[in-house]
Order: structure tokens, then sequence, then C-alpha cells
């Protein structure tokens, strides 16, 4: 038997003591009590705790220490004022006094803020309110240097599902992940709810009177020790904020630390132009695309926009279509590069040589060396973007070196592309400076105590901040000099998180769905942040926290925004414009106007690369495609969201490619208990790296550069909240500030335990077993042969009553005014993801938790299948190691209910649960279900989610806020699907049907195919010769899974067609 | 030749292995057979085994209470296995249940004398398996209070089970199936039970047993229409040994499941589960004769009959899993041949090698003569082919689900704690149920044991 719980210990060791350091905030506390502070005695606490047998309850550390002062603290309910002789007797005046004292103590603990609970309807319905309708307001979901509009869903005054805002040019009404899954941190429950100073509830005027007295001692010292510490700010309006600050603190500094983004698109816009910039791509009018390093289809600024854009370019019509070509170099594999025509793997360090060597074969000069693995690839590549002078575009990955960019600037300027796929404009960010550096004078200046004030907005340092600044030591209480560095520090986020703890006042961020504000987009558009509901709890901005400091405390977050625009707006009516600013979600023409830096650079000027020995390991950090870097550890969609390429939930893992690990000695398994579809037993490692230790799971993904460690960012949290909390391994452990993105170390540094460690996989499987699956080919075969999916081309010329023995007249379904379908385009779908969070929300879907994971009960409605091309091995399968998993072509699949006509699964339920509805669709009815499960094993697809236990929480309240009244919250023993979105096709019905019309085409829209970024997902009438969904069924790319199984599926995809350049496939 | 050889003619097997043993009167019959449950006084032993069984059974009970508590979480089953040891159990339960009514119904009918003796406690056996195969469907749903679905009654929202579904044939098949069983049973029982009445000494015994007689005289009216009664019964329960198990053999065979959509299913099944029948009556008669001495009633002849009859229906059973490998490889189907490789070379590999070796490749050796008249082997061998039949439902329920047709969405069972809890309880509830049967009612049926000694004696004659 594998031994979990010193498993966990060992993985948590070392940020166990971290947590268990002496905490200022407790010290604090006891103090006001008048009792001396002791410092807990653990060693103590670890004796009495192996003393102790049986089953014993203790309240404290302290408790269990045997500390005097805790004994008598317990002893004396009134430590200070009571008079101890109280406790012995009792007569009949004292007995009054006391009667008197506790009623009075009973009234003082009943000034709490009920809850309000309203028993009365609208007396007076609200304008354009219908009960039971749900309105959408248009708002913007503030992202790092980037904002993605949004309309969200409300029901009777709570949010209740995230839409793309079409208006908005960063979203085009679509979505990501994080956009959806940001409704389920409104409802967090364990979201800070207070501002508190040091643990204890205060009120909001305690912290504005607190932060005036602040302001008083320094408008004495102009500001001198005073400190702002931010992330990435594009909100105008906080952003003037901060400058009033400054202003009127002229001493004061602002500074930055964002933890998952990189300095080197800033550095490499200031050695190409001299200056920051922002980039805009124009990804659709490129035909020939070169990616280095670079994720842009799935994540950073306006990535939604680009994949719109990019695959609005592979979206194939015949025979006769053109498609745009992208070639990636990459370490570990990406959504963007699962798209790529052409994938190379490389190592991170290795990707600034192939881009020296692209820039010289263009003729920029310089000189570089590339893996010779590369150089016939490198000769392609820069011939073919020589050939798209203008229409080609070269994107630099936001964690490569400032080199990188300034590379890609230069190729992109010598090619023409600048003014044509992309364009530059002011930084969209507000106080553009370099985030590492930044941190690092904050460092030094605490430690030279020339700080006294630092107030922090967002973010969490503690965690994030790379090892080696030991930034909790710039926060906790110094032993030796019996002072705190700082004196007063206030965080301002939306928990109580590991950098709270070491604060003296913690103030409760509102989230963006709760309060006013405003956000630039990836172009610099500026959105207006909408709230849809009022504060859920005593929360507040992080305007308003700065503004507490200044002149006027007092100032709303609505009139400081309203203030702003009237600043900017043009002349006119301003209440219309504000209205018409609220309606479409963006304020017209607020894009930054393009820039046209001059390029100041020169090859020669670089200095020549830093060459990584070959028997190093790299080691990479990345943000995690679901947490990413750690502040959406709480949320449990997103937790138990496959990530895109490895399929693995609730934990990250350092990944290593198939040879390496053969290398290291690495291996993994399939557990018996949940098997391919479920756990996955894999080697623990400690990984020793800049300094410090920390213990991982490893997991062997095929695609990965070989000598190339990755190591996730974002798990691992201490203080995350219930969900978050102890999840994976924390890589920020041993991320050194000389080696924020990639460090170098021999394989030593990479140690096996001896353990295994159980990891929840959704898909382990990633061979096709030679299957008609997910059809794939190449532009060349398409326009030979259309319809290149339908293997098996007998099957398809024969008529539909060939198949069946039931001679039937007709489909039943043809002559049906609607008939809902589903057309998937392969060539579109990148595995984002941002359909299964969509879905989730939409239509109630419980989270299950690793456990429920590891045995295969993940309840998600559409999941999203990965596949390798033309593999012939598994990984751990020690029949053939071979070399197609080095660099395999991977592929994404959504599989939604695929809503058989002919559906296997209604023949064989015996209570008639799951039926036909009149349209053809494949219905569920939870009140008839009985859960014998027969119709998940006798469909063919699998995408019948049962729940096993009771996986819905029902007590929460929190989370009855967040459903969806449209869609029944299922209990347990019951199965459940995909419905199409049913209740979205009702409503547009029952309004079609008051008007007596017909559905219009794109009238409905799923959860799924509304937030998709690609448009792969297409919904419509198959009756309807002119709807969208009839055309793409009707092209001969279009095929059904398993279609030989006579399923007559409703769901149908769009094989991907690839665009490998013929130069290279000939090699 | 060996040794071991039997002799050719068959009188002369007759001979030397008799359905009775000699020296047998009415009176010695009827006096040997009701003492079990009248006179001898009970042993230790039956106490022990009693407490043993009826603890498990206590076991059963918790698990099936958590499973209430729960939900079906608690168990291995998940997507894309649906169906884990509850069906395995269900599926392994009916088969065995279906030697009893073979044995009185079929045997009866084709006038085989030697299964007098052992009718009766295999018709009991029916009963127990019954009764645990029915508790499986019912907990295996997800929602055991709405299982009442399944019926078809009158619902005031005008619904009717889903009739195309074969767990609703399989409602039916296994309800009608337990119910004619304990009325053939119970028809059975009727001399007896009045015999016991007689001999009774102790009032409760009387009057309990006199109720259960149902007025029994033993008038030649009462034989005549009892007899008349017991061929109907044994012509209406003889179908219904064939149907059941080609029904329960539906739920698979009607599914598009790879390893289970095959129309080789219900004769496979039912040979199937005569095999696992008949080792099961085994795997009871050889402690029951020897704990009450019973050898003298089910003598070697019986166990060798019984042997022969696993032996043969075990050399279906591998005709059917020749036919369904091959078939599958003949098909062309490619998940069919995948799943053929799948068993021979998966993960779950090792149980399908365990199952070939349990009931085809080890029942060989009852081809001995020796062997077959060695108690101690037989009671081996069925517990092997007990084992192996069990094999064969895991095989065929759960590991044609590990791998279909998306391989995405493969994946693999493994049983819980409450898995195997609620399988070993069952058995567990089987064998205190059968301790109950053999302490109060006449195991072998001393009626027709009489009818033997006049027949054996009119041989001799």
């Amino acid at each position: 038997m594998l031994d979990l719980s010193s498993l966990a210990d060992r993985m948590s060791a070392q940020r166990h003591e971290e947590y268990q350091d002496d905490r200022p905030a407790v010290d604090q506390h006891l103090e006001e009590l008048s009792l001396q502070p002791r410092p807990l005695d653990l060693a103590a606490v670890r004796a009495q705790l192996r003393a102790k047998t049986g089953k014993q309850y203790w309240r404290t550390l302290e408790e269990l220490s045997g500390d005097p002062s805790f004994q008598e603290l317990l002893h004396r309910e009134f430590p200070r004022q009571a008079p101890s002789e109280w406790d012995d007797s009792v007569d009949r005046r004292d007995f009054l006094k006391l009667m008197a004292a506790s009623l009075a103590l009973a009234g003082l603990s009943g000034c709490e803020r009920l809850p309000e609970q309203h028993i009365v309807p609208y007396v007076k319905q609200p304008d354009g309110l219908v009960l039971g309708k749900p309105q959408f307001y248009a708002t913007a979901m503030p992202f790092l240097a980037d904002a993605i509009g949004l309309l969200v869903e409300s029901h009777e005054g709570r949010p209740t599902k995230i839409e793309g805002n079409p208006d908005h040019p960063g979203s085009l009404g679509a979505t990501n992940v994080y956009a959806q899954a940001s409704i389920l941190n409104l409802y967090d429950p364990d979201r800070a709810q207070t501002a508190t100073r040091a643990g204890e509830i205060r009120t909001w005027s305690q912290f504005v009177e607190a932060a005036q007295g602040v302001a008083a001692t320094l408008k004495a010292t102009r500001g001198e020790g005073l400190r702002i510490l931010s992330g990435i700010i594009t909100s105008p309006t906080l952003t003037a904020q901060i400058e009033t600050l400054l202003s009127l603190y002229p001493l004061a500094k602002w500074h930055h630390w964002e933890p998952a983004v990189g300095d080197g698109a800033r550095e490499g816009a200031k050695l190409a132009f001299g200056a920051y910039v922002n980039t805009v791509y124009r990804p659709g009018k490129a035909d020939v695309i070169l990616s280095l390093d670079s994720d842009f289809l799935a994540s950073g600024p306006g990535h939604i926009r680009y994949a719109r854009e990019f695959y609005e370019r592979r979206k194939l019509n015949g025979p006769g279509a053109t498609m745009n070509r992208l070639y990636i170099v990459e370490p570990t594999p990406s959504v963007t590069g699962a798209s790529a025509d052409h994938r190379l793997p490389l190592r991170a360090s290795e990707v600034e040589p192939f881009a020296r060597a692209v820039a010289e074969k263009l003729g920029l000069g310089g000189s570089a060396k590339v893996p010779p693995a590369a150089e016939k690839w490198l000769a392609v590549v820069a011939r073919d973007l020589e050939k798209h002078k203008g229409a080609s575009l070269v994107v630099a990955g936001e964690q490569q070196p400032a080199e990188v960019h300034a590379l890609a600037h230069a190729i992109n300027a010598e090619l023409g592309n600048v003014g044509a796929t992309l364009y530059y404009t002011d930084p969209v960010e507000a106080h553009s400076v370099n985030h590492l550096e930044s941190l690092r004078e904050l460092c030094a200046d605490i430690d030279a105590n020339k700080v006294d004030t630092l107030l922090i907005l967002g973010g969490n340092p503690v965690y994030t901040a790379p090892h080696d600044f030991d930034f909790v030591s710039k926060l906790k209480f110094d032993q030796q000099r019996k002072r705190k560095k700082i004196q007063t520090v206030i965080h301002v986020s939306s928990h109580f998180d590991e950098t709270s703890e070491y604060c003296d006042w913690h103030v409760a961020e509102s989230h963006y769905l709760e309060s006013w504000g405003d956000a630039r987009a990836f172009d610099g558009t500026v959105s207006v942040v909408q709230p849809l509901i009022a504060p859920l709890y005593r929360t507040h901005s992080a305007r308003e926290a700065v503004g507490a400091f200044t002149d006027k405390p007092g100032l709303s977050d609505y009139d400081a925004l309203r203030e702003r625009l009237k600043a900017t707006s043009p002349s006119g009516d301003f209440e219309k414009f504000w209205r018409k600013t609220l309606n479409d979600g963006v304020v017209a023409g607020s894009a930054l106007p393009p820039s046209k830096p001059a390029l100041k650079f020169s090859l020669a000027s670089l200095p020549a690369p830093k060459a990584l020995s070959e028997d190093l390991l790299e080691f990479i950090f990345r943000a995690d495609p679901c947490v990413h870097d750690g502040r959406f550890a709480n949320n449990g969609w997103l937790q138990e969201l496959p990530k895109p390429v490895t399929k693995l939930t609730w934990d990250n893992a350092a990944l290593v490619s198939p040879r390496t690990a053969e290398k290291l000695g690495l291996t993994q398994r399939v557990a018996l208990r949940g098997g391919e579809h479920g756990q996955i037993l894999s080697n623990v490692v400690d990984i020793a790296l800049s300094g410090s230790k920390v213990t991982a799971a490893a997991w062997i993904l095929p695609g990965q550069a070989d000598g190339v460690v990755v190591l996730p960012l974002g798990y691992g949290r201490k203080r995350a909240g219930y969900t978050g909390t102890n999840k994976g391994f924390n890589a920020y452990a041993v991320r050194h500030s000389d080696a924020l993105w990639a460090a170098a170390a021999p394989a030593s540094a990479i140690q096996k335990t001896g353990d295994n460690y159980p990891l929840a996989c959704t898909q382990y499987h990633f061979n096709m077993e030679g299957r008609q699956i997910l059809a794939a080919g190449t532009l060349e075969e398409y326009r030979k042969n259309p319809a290149f999916a339908h293997d098996d081309e007998e099957f398809q010329k024969k008529k539909k009553d060939e198949l069946t023995l039931y001679k039937e007249e007709e489909n039943p379904y043809d002559k049906m005014q609607y008939r809902w379908a589903m057309a998937i385009d392969l060539n579109s779908c990148n595995g984002c993801n941002a359909c299964v969070v969509a879905c989730q929300s939409e239509n109630n879907i419980a989270v299950v938790g690793k456990e429920q994971v590891m045995r295969g009960r993940e309840m998600h409605w559409i999941r999203i299948d990965r596949y390798y091309g033309n593999v012939k091995a598994n990984v751990g399968d020690p029949r053939a190691q071979d070399e197609s998993l080095d660099n395999p072509e991977t592929f994404f699949q959504p599989v939604p209910c695929q809503q058989c006509e002919n559906a296997p699964c209604e023949e064989v339920c015996p209570v008639g649960a799951t039926v036909h509805s009149a349209e053809g669709l494949n219905d569920m009815v939870y009140n008839r279900c009985i859960g014998t499960r027969y119709c998940s094993n006798n469909c063919p697809y699998k995408v019948r989610r049962f729940n096993f236990l009771r996986f819905q929480d029902w007590e929460t309240p929190q989370f009855k806020l967040l459903r969806n009244p449209e869609v029944t919250v299922r209990s347990r023993g019951v199965m459940e699907k995909c419905t199409y979105c049913i209740q979205r096709i009702t409503n547009v019905r029952i309004e079609a049907e008051k008007k007596n019309t017909a559905i219009p085409d794109g009238a409905i829209v799923t959860a799924c195919e509304q937030a998709c970024p690609t448009e792969a997902i297409v919904f419509g009438n198959a009756n309807d010769p002119a709807s969208r969904v009839s055309q793409l069924r009707a092209q001969k790319r279009n095929y059904t899974i398993l279609g030989e199984l006579n399923t007559r599926p409703r769901t149908t995809y769009l094989a991907a067609v690839r665009n490998p350049n013929p130069e290279l496939e000939k090699a | 030749m060996s040794a071991g050889q039997p002799p050719i003619d068959s009188s002369e097997i007759r001979r030397l292995t008799p359905v009775l043993g000699p020296g047998y009167t009415f009176g010695s019959v009827t006096d040997k057979i009701s003492s079990i449950v009248l006179t001898r006084p009970t042993s230790f032993g039956w106490y022990m085994g009693f407490l043993i069984a009826f603890g498990l059974t206590g076991l059963m009970t918790v698990a099936i209470g958590w499973l209430f508590t729960k939900g079906t979480g608690i168990w291995g089953i998940n997507i894309p296995i649906g169906w884990g040891f509850a069906i395995v159990n269900f599926v392994w339960w009916i088969g065995i249940g279906h030697a009893g009514t073979l044995i009185s119904a079929i045997l009866f009918l084709l006038n085989q004398k030697w299964r007098t003796s052992i009718n009766r406690f295999a018709e009991a056996m029916t009963l127990f398996a019954v009764a645990c195969a029915g508790i499986f469907p019912l907990i295996h749903t997800g929602r055991p209070w709405m299982a009442f679905y399944m019926f078809p009654y009158p619902s005031t929202m005008g619904l009717w089970p889903q009739f195309r579904s074969p767990l609703i044939w399989d409602v039916f098949a296994v309800s009608t199936y337990g119910t004619v069983s304990l009325i053939f049973w119970f028809v059975g029982l009727i001399p007896d039970l009045a015999t016991l009445r007689d001999h009774a000494v102790k009032r409760p015994a009387q009057i309990i047993y006199g109720m259960l007689s149902m007025g029994w005289r033993g008038s030649a009216r009462h034989w005549h229409r009892y007899q008349s009664a017991y061929l109907l019964l044994a012509g209406l329960a003889t179908p219904l040994v064939l149907s059941v198990h080609t029904v329960v053999s539906f739920d698979f065979a009607i599914a598009i499941v790879p390893g289970w959509h095959t129309t080789i299913f219900p004769p496979y099944f039912v040979a199937g589960a005569i095999y696992s029948g008949f080792a099961m009556v085994l795997t009871i008669a050889i402690p029951l004769r020897k704990a009450y001495g019973l050898e003298d009633f089910i003598t070697m002849r019986h166990l060798d009959n019984m042997a022969k009859v696993m032996l043969a229906t075990g050399l279906i059973v591998a005709y059917g899993y020749f036919f369904e490998m091959f078939l599958s490889l003949y098909s062309g189907n490619k998940f069919d041949v995948f799943l053929v490789e799948q068993r021979l070379h998966g993960p779950y590999a090792p149980f399908y090698y365990a199952l070939i070796l349990c009931n085809i490749l080890m029942p060989q050796m009852l081809w001995s003569y020796r062997l077959r008249h060695n108690v101690a082997f037989l009671f081996f061998m069925s517990i092997v082919v007990n084992v192996g039949m069990w094999l064969e439902r895991f095989v065929i329920v759960v590991i044609s689900l590990t791998r279909d047709f998306v391989p995405s969405a493969w994946g693999r069972y493994w049983p819980t704690f409450w898995d195997w809890a609620t399988f070993i309880g069952t058995i567990g509830m089987f064998v205190t149920l059968l301790f109950l049967f053999v302490r109060v009612l006449p195991a072998i049926s001393i009626a027709e044991m009489r009818e033997l000694v006049a027949e054996t004696s009119e041989d001799k004659k």
C-alpha cells in the first residue's frame, strides 16, 4: 500500500514550517489581552501529541503545548476586567450585576447585520424586469494586461452566467475559461468578507479612519516610506486614483509584480524601440505565422480575438479553399502548438538561437547556431516567411527573454508586417515597468528600512515572489530586532491568503461583478466594468482602498468612474453617452491609436547567446492553464477542468518528455481503480533548484522537448480556501529571481524519491487504435478527396434502409420543422476548454473532487478528447517507446452528447427516462430515472454522466445563488448528459411561437457554442437548408463518429485539416 | 486402460452405484430424514456455521445500509464501467439458481430416478440463489426507492415501463421464475410436511407443520391430484429454466457493447447456468451428506451423475467461448477483434486465463472415473467451477465495458471493500438460509424416497 499521508507530508514539509511560524496577527491579539506573547513551543506540542492516546480534542496549538498563559486564559473568561472572586460565591447583588452584564453583552453580540430576508415579491416590478426572464448586462473582466468584454446573465438580480460581448474587440462574443469560471469566484464561500486588522473584524469606516491617520503622517513626510505594490493594472480610473495618491505624496513609489507575465515583451520592446510598446497582432491577415514559443491562441492579451481571426483563416468550405500556415517552436506542447502545421520541440533556451538564425536567413545579419534537427526546418520556415512578405507574422512568447522579442520585432519589420499583420500602440498597462526589478527594488528598500507603509493591491507576493527575495521576512515580526520592518502593511485582495496573514490590515476586495470600474483591453479599448449585484459581503474595490488615503476617501467607484469618463468623453449629452457606454460595454473609439516606433536595433548589438550544455536539464516555469498563477486555485471548476494537453486535474506535475523520463528513470502506471479514465500513479521526484527544494509528481508528456522539465505555477497554495489549499506542488518554491522562467541544472537536480503519487487524469489513453474517431488529413489530401474523413466509402454509398432491418419509409425527422443539430469543426477547435466551463456554468454541473475524478466520475457534459495522430505506442507501454511520441501531432475533439436519432441509450432504459423529444432530441427525464446506468453502458460515445453520490452542494447558500434556475439541480442516483441546452431552445421557441414565426438561424446559441472563441461549434436547424449547420453538414468533410453503428448522431464533425509545407513533408 | 476404468456394462454400473443404499424400508427412510429436523439435537457445528453465515448476512445488511445512505458511489463502478460486482453477482446467482428447477422439473419429466434425493435441497438452493440474485438489480440502481418504476403498475402519470429494455424482461423473467420455483418447491414439500406433522412431538411443531401441510391426509385422491399438479408444474417450470438465463443474457446481447452484442449468448448462458448450478449443488450436497450421514441417500451415483452433467455443460460452455472468440475474429468487426485481443493481452488478461483454466481445462479431469468418485476432488472441482463461472461473468460484464468504442473513454474497474462486502454478504445470506432450511425442513424428499424404496425393492425382485 502506498502511504499517502507521509507522502503528502513530505510534499508539503517545507511549507509547513513556514506556516507554523509566528503569526503577528495572533501575537497582537494576545498582547491586547494583556498576556505576555510567548513563542509557541512546537517541540512541546509534538511531545504532547505523542503522549496523548485515544480520541481527544484540542482547540489550539497553545492549549496543546500546555502553555500556562493559555491555561489562565481558559480559566478566566474575562482575563482583564473580571474580578476573580466572582468565580466563588455569588450573592444576590452580584448575581443581578452579572445578569445585567450578560444581558448587555448579549445585546452587543446581537448587533450583527442579519441577512435580509424578504418574503414579499416586488410591489413594483423594476423597469424591464419580467420575473423568470433573465436580463443581460454588459461588463468586462479585467485580467492582466487585458479586459474581456462580457454580457452577464442575471436572474432576479443575481448573476448566473457569463457570456462574451459581441461588441467588444477582445471578445467578439466569445470568452475563455477564466472569464467563464470567474462567476464561481464571486460566489466562492471562502472569499474574505470584511476588512480585518490583525485577523479581527473591522468596519470599513474604521479602516478609512486608520488610513486617514496614516495619511496625516504621510503628508508630513510627503509620502516618504509609502509604497504601493500591484500587479498589472489597465483600469484608467484606478490608475488615476493611484496617480492622485502619488501626486499627494510625491515621495511615494508604485511597484509592480505580476508573477506569471514575463518582462520579456517589455524589455524586448525597449531593446528594439527604446521604449515600451504594446503589440497588437492581426493573425487574420497573415498567411504564414511563426510562433517563437508563444501560446498566443490560448493565453496572453487578446488571445480570444487572435484565435477567432486565426481560425477564420482555417475554415474550409470547399476543395478550393486556402488556409494559413502556422509554424511553432516551443519547449512544451501548448494549445497553440497543437494547432500548428509544423511544430518543432526546442528547449526554451534554444528558441533564441533559432530566432537569430531566422533573422540571419532573412538577411538581418548576425550569426547563430541551431540544433541540427532545426536546421532544415529553419531554412524552410525562413523561405516561407520571405515568400509572404507583408502577410506573415512572427510572434514571440511571453516567457521568452527580451532578445527573442526584439528579434521578432526586427523580423516583422524586415518582412514588412508592421502595419499589415501587426501594429504597435502605447502600452495598455498603466505605469509600465520591469516587474522583477520593481519588486527587487521594493525588497531592497524594505531591507534598508525605507518603507513604513505598504499598500498591496491584489496579488499574493508571499506566495508568488521569487524565493530568494524571501518576501515573508519583509512582512513578519523580526524576532531579533523586536520590531517589524514595515509599520503598516495593507493588503487588498479577494481572499485572506498567504500574504494577508502577515499584513496588519486586510481589506476584502469586491469581485468585478460587484463594483464599478473600467479596464483596457489588449488594443487599449476601454470597457466599463458594471456591477451586476451589490457586494455580497462588506467588500470594497482596490480603488476605494487607495482612495481612503487621499483627501476624498468617501468617493464612490461609481462617481469616480463617471467623473473620469466625463473628462474623457466627447462633448455632448453625457448621460446619453453614459447609457450607451453601459449598454455597449465599451467606450466607443477608445482603442489606442497605432504608433510607429522606430526600430533602433541591430542583431550585431546583441550579446552572444548563452549555450546550454546538452547534459544540463532545463527547468522552465509556466502559468498553469487552469489556475494560472494561483489566483484561481480556489475555483473548483478550474481545478476540475482537465488541462488541455495533459488532461490532469486537481494537481500540477513536473512535465518531462518520454525520452527524458527514460533517462531519469521516471515511470508512471495506470491504477486499477479508475484506470486510464481516472487515476495514474506517477513517480514522485525531489527537485533541487536554485538553492531550494520542492517535491513534485512527475508526468510524462509526449511532444515535450527533451531535457526540459516544466514546472507549472499556481499550485501548492497554503491558504487558498477549501478547494485550493494543498493541491499539487508549489513551483514558486524553486523559482529564483535569476532564473525566473528557465533554470539550468544538472540531471542530479531531479531525484526519484521512490514514492508514487496518484494523479487524476481524465484521459490517459491518447492512441486512437486505428479507429476513425477523429478524422484528420492535410490540405493536399483534402483537395484531392474532400470526403477523406469517410474511410468506408462503401458504407457511405449505402442507402439508409440498407443499414437497418426496419424498412423505414424515410427518416421521421426529415419532415419536422426543427431538427436541431450541431456541427463541430475540428479544424477550428484548439482544445481551449472554454466550452467545458461554459457548459458547467450553464447547466449547474457539479464539481466532484479529485478522489472522484480518480475513479472516473467527473461530470462534465462536454469533454475534450485529445488524440495524438499516428502514434503507435502509449506512454508507459514497454512494447514501443518509439519516436512517434517525440513530437506527435495533437488533435482535440469536443464530445458532447451526440443526440443520436437512433439512440442506443433509449432502447435499454427500463423506465423510459431517456426518450426522444418531438424535435428528435434525446432528453433525460431526471425524475423518472432510477439509475440503472444501462444507458451509459450502451452509449458508444460514453457521454453520459452519473451521480454516483450526491455530488451537488445543497447547503452552501452562496451556491444557491450561483445556479441557473432554468436547469434542474440533479441529485444522487440519476444519469445526466448534454441536452443541447434545451432550456435555451425552449426559451427561443416560446418567443417564436408567441410571434408565430419560425426560429431564425442563430437565434439559439448553446452555451458551448457561445463560449467558443473560434466558432468551432455551430448549432442550428438541420432541416433548414440555409442554416449554418446545414451548410456545414453538407460539406464533404462532415462525418459522424461511429456512424457505422447507425446511431445517426445529430452532432457531426468536420475533419481536421492541416496545411503542412510540402517542402518539409518530403523530408 | 488404467485401474480406475469403469466397467462397461450399464446394469453393472447401476449395481455398483445405487441411487439408494441397501437395506432401507419405508420406515427407516422416514425416520432417518425426519430425524434431522425433529429429533436429532442441533449440533455445535450447526450453530457455529449458522453464526458465521449469519454474521456475513449482517455484513451484507451493513453494506446495503451504507449503500442506501451514500449511493452507488461506494462501489468501484464508474464511467465507462457502469456495471460492476452487482450485475456480475446477479448473473452468477441466477445461474446457480438454475440447477434446482432443472433437476426437479426437467429430470423429473425425463424420468431420471437419481434426481429424487437431491431435488429438494437443489430447489431450496435455487430459491435462495434467486433471492440473493434478486437483491442486486434492486440495490444496484441509483435510486432504489424508485425501483418500482420497473413494474407495470397503474401510475397516475399514465407511464409504463419501457418494454424494449431487457431489464424489464428481466423483471418478469426472474420474478416469474422465482414464483414458479417457490410453488413447485412448496407443492413438492406438502406430503413431507404432513409426515413431519405426524411425527412431531412438540405442539408448536405440530401446529406449524400442520398448517403448512394444508390438510394433507395421504388419501389416494390426494396423491392423484398431487401428482398431476406436480407434473403440470414441472411442465410449467421447464421452459422457465431455459428462459430465465436467456433473458438475462439479453441484458448483454441486446446492447451494442462489443463483447456483449452476440447472438450466441442465450444458449451459452443457459449452459453456463446449469454448469454453475450443478457445481453449487455438489458444493452443498457433499458437506450435507457428510454432516448428516446421508451417504446412503446421496450416493456416489448421484455425485457421479452430477459430475457428468458438469462435464457436459462445461463442454458446451467451452464451445461457447470458442465460438464467441471465433465469431469475433471472423466478423472482421474491428471492435470485436480488438476485444478478443484485449481479453488475451489486456490489463485483465489474467482473469480470462483463470476463467479458461477453471471452466475448461480443469473440469476435463472429470473424464476420469476415479476422480469422479473422489468426493474431496469433486468438492474441490465444484468450487473451481463456481469460481470459474463467476470469473466468466466478470469477464463479460466488466472487461467488455472497460474498452469499448471510443478510446478516450477507456477506463478500469476495481472493486471496493463495499463491493466485496455485498458479495460475500449474499453468500452469507445464502448459507444462512440453507442452514435454516436443513434444520426445519426435510432436505431430501421423504415421499419420493419412499417411492424409491418401493421401486428399488421391485428391481431386486
